[in-house]
Formats: C-alpha cells, sequence, structure tokens
C-alpha cells in the first residue's frame, strides 16, 4: 500500500519533469529536471528491489552525466531567444510518438493475462542482497561484457578529449629534456666591463 | 487492485517515458542539448523496463545489462557533448537545421 503510493508519486513525477526537460525555455531548467527525474527514477529502482541499480543511477547520472551537461550549457554562450523557436516537425513528432506509443500498447494488452502479474521483490531466495547477487553474476557469466564495459568508457575518454583538445602556440610549455640539460656554458655569458675613469 | 504495483504499472511508465523522449527530439529540433537530454531519457525508460522485468522474472541478467546501458549512456554523453562544444567553437551556435556542412 504505502510502497504504491510512493510508486505513483514517483511515477508522476518523473513524468511531469521529463514533460519540462522537453518544453523548458531555459536549457540550464531542463538539466535540472533532468536531474529530478533521476532521482525519482532512483527511487523507482528502490521500491522494486534494485537497490544497487538505484544508487549507482544516482552517482552515474546526477554526479556525472548531468554535471557534464550542466557545465556544456553554461559554458557556450547561447542565445536562447532563437533557439526557442519551435519548428514544423512538431506534427510529425507527434505522429511518430503516437504510433510508438500504441504500438507499446498493443505489445502490452497481448501479455498473458492469466499469470500473476505482482512485482514480487521476494523472488530471491539465495538469502543475499541484490549487490552480491549482481557481483557474482557479472564476475563470472558476464565477465567479457563487463571488460568491454570498461573498453567503452576508455574510448568514450580518450574521444572526448582528443575532440576537444586544442594546442594553441602562445603558451609556454615545459620541455624537460631541453631544461635539464642546460648547462653553465651554453647559457650564463660572462662578459667583461670596462669602466672609464671619472675625474 | 490499483494499490498493488504490477509488471503492468512498469511498463506503463516506461512507454510514457519513452514517449515523452521521442516527442522531444522532434519538438526540440533547434537546440541540440535538448535533444541530448531527450536521448538520455530515452535511454532511463529502457532501463526502467529492464529492471522491472529483471525483478518480476527473478533473474538479475536485466539489471546486470542495465547497467552496461549505464555505461553506454554515459559514453554517449561525453562524446555527443564534446562533439557540441567542438561544434560550437566552430560555427557559433547549436542550432540542428543549420547543421549541413557536409551537404549530406
Amino acid at each position: 500500500m504505502f510502497a504504491a503510493i510512493l510508486f505513483f508519486l514517483f511515477s508522476f513525477l518523473i513524468l511531469i519533469s521529463a514533460l519540462l526537460v522537453i518544453t523548458s525555455k531555459n536549457p540550464v531548467n531542463s538539466v535540472i529536471f533532468l536531474i529530478f527525474s533521476f532521482f525519482n527514477a532512483a527511487g523507482i529502482f528502490l521500491i522494486a528491489g534494485a537497490e544497487f541499480l538505484a544508487l549507482i543511477m544516482l552517482i552515474v547520472y546526477v554526479g556525472a552525466v548531468a554535471v557534464l551537461f550542466l557545465f556544456v550549457v553554461m559554458m557556450l554562450d547561447l542565445n536562447f531567444e532563437e533557439l526557442n523557436k519551435k519548428t514544423n516537425f512538431v506534427r510529425t513528432g507527434i505522429i511518430i510518438a503516437c504510433i510508438l506509443l500504441i504500438e507499446m500498447f498493443v505489445l502490452f494488452f497481448y501479455y498473458p493475462q492469466e499469470q500473476s502479474l505482482i512485482i514480487n521483490k521476494y523472488n530471491n531466495t539465495s538469502g543475499l542482497t541484490n549487490t552480491e547477487i549482481i557481483g557474482s553474476k557479472i564476475y563470472t557469466e558476464h565477465f567479457f561484457h563487463f571488460q568491454i564495459a570498461g573498453l567503452i568508457l576508455l574510448v568514450a575518454m580518450i574521444g572526448a578529449i582528443v575532440l576537444t583538445l586544442r594546442h594553441r602556440d602562445n603558451v609556454r610549455r615545459q620541455d624537460i629534456p631541453t631544461q635539464v640539460s642546460r648547462d653553465q656554458e651554453k647559457n650564463i655569458e660572462l662578459k667583461d666591463i670596462t669602466f672609464e675613469e671619472s675625474e | 487492485m490499483i494499490f498493488e504495483i504490477g509488471i503492468y504499472h512498469y511498463t506503463i511508465l516506461s512507454a510514457f517515458l519513452f514517449f515523452t523522449g521521442v516527442f522531444g527530439i522532434f519538438l526540440n529540433r533547434t537546440n541540440l542539448i535538448i535533444i541530448l537530454m531527450s536521448l538520455e531519457l530515452i535511454l532511463l525508460s529502457v532501463s526502467i523496463n529492464f529492471i522491472s522485468f529483471s525483478v518480476f522474472l527473478g533473474d538479475v541478467t536485466g539489471q546486470i545489462f542495465s547497467l552496461f546501458i549505464l555505461t553506454v549512456a554515459a559514453g554517449e554523453a561525453a562524446i555527443g557533448l564534446a562533439i557540441l562544444v567542438v561544434y560550437f567553437r566552430n560555427s557559433g551556435n547549436i542550432n540542428v537545421n543549420e547543421i549541413n556542412k557536409m551537404r549530406g
């Protein structure tokens, strides 16, 4: 009962904030609503019984992805008036999204009705926690997928750095071999200065 | 009956979230950042679907795949925003309708 009320609250807030993400005038507000909808999705995951994924979701999405979005939105000097012009694709968008929604509901009503469809988070009879189960699966059965996920993150990191790195010419950088191989003879010039005798 | 949360509720939530994301891509054809955020919403709805079916079927593989979706979403956001920053540096705007330099 209490979980049901929380579920409806969270899902209502997710849908409202998702609508605000796509309709908001200012991209900063969009990012804030995106963060809010991720928080509520974490709540939904907690209700479903996936604690590990809920907290990883918060760490990765709110801590990394949304902050990245926020930095980019604030770094780019955007002209908001020009960005808010709605285009003539709205009707196409409504049609395509409605087709998708109808397809999903058709599939949904073909689902076999006789099974018990109540989410049972106590399916887990092994006595282990959610995190322990995920860990024991991910390091045995899905070990290669896990390594490929690490590779994807590495490629993303290198790609992002390579794309945004810029070489500027008028910057003095450290040049360690040259700096180390300096010595007194080459760099210090001694000159004899003669002073005229003044009366 | 309405106070027993079933797989139906999660599926409906996921379908509406997916709908919102797809609609957002078409609604904001001028703002590339909001298109990337709509992609994040779509991936979130896929994650909700995976996790609800994983818990419903008592199989943890869905949660593991949700973890991989999370990885791909993080990588995609990083690369997408890097491309966005480079494009903005070169052209001065991020209007999607004007990204036609390659005449594709």
